[in-house]
């Protein structure tokens, strides 16, 4: 699972069957120091209550679709928490 | 499966419900060698109690996952199955 920022959102009328109601965006992968790090993904919301600059955390490949309510989905990022907090310890560790 | 390091926590209050109440941890993949590999990460689930700056056997693979969190359906992937303390 990584970090990741929400950066905006897909709106999409016409979705494999057993997508209906889940929400797409599209979400920053970031590093531990919440810098940006590769190409923007579109996962689902896994709780369906993400919004948008928030950081989140998710899981990727097949894991992704048992995020959502019907499980057997083809989805392959989804966001499953909202980040309160990442507490890093110091290097000298 | 992989080798990290326990660099951080990871504090959410709303999570699919899998992920309820299981504490998650910062932890960079490390090499053979035991160095910080390239600067790669992951979120892991912990279930052996590791600590800051512990070296951790990290498996990456959602089925095993779900097997060691005993939930079926858990959108997990990466899960701290062990600490190691020693590598030669």
């Amino acid at each position: 699972m990584q970090l990741g920022r929400v950066i905006g959102t897909v709106v999409a009328s016409m979705k494999a069957p057993g997508l209906e109601g889940v929400r797409f965006l599209i979400v920053q992968p970031l590093d531990k120091d919440k810098q940006e790090v590769g190409e923007p993904v579109v996962a689902a919301d896994g709780i369906a209550m993400a919004g948008p600059d928030e950081l989140v955390y998710f899981v990727a490949s097949r894991e992704a679709a048992l995020a959502c309510p019907d499980t057997f989905v083809p989805v392959d990022h989804a966001i499953v928490g909202i980040v309160d907090q990442v507490s890093l310890l110091d290097d000298s560790l | 499966m992989k080798i990290g390091r326990v660099s951080g926590s990871v504090v959410a209050t709303i999570n699919s419900s899998a992920l309820q109440n299981r504490t998650l941890l910062l932890c960079d993949l490390l090499d053979e060698r035991g160095e910080v590999n390239q600067g790669g990460y992951t979120i892991a689930v912990d279930t052996v109690g590791a600590g800051a700056g512990e070296m951790v056997l990290i498996l990456d693979e959602g089925n095993s996952a779900r097997q060691v969190l005993a939930d079926a359906d858990a959108p997990v992937r990466a899960v701290i199955v062990g600490i190691i303390d020693e590598v030669r």
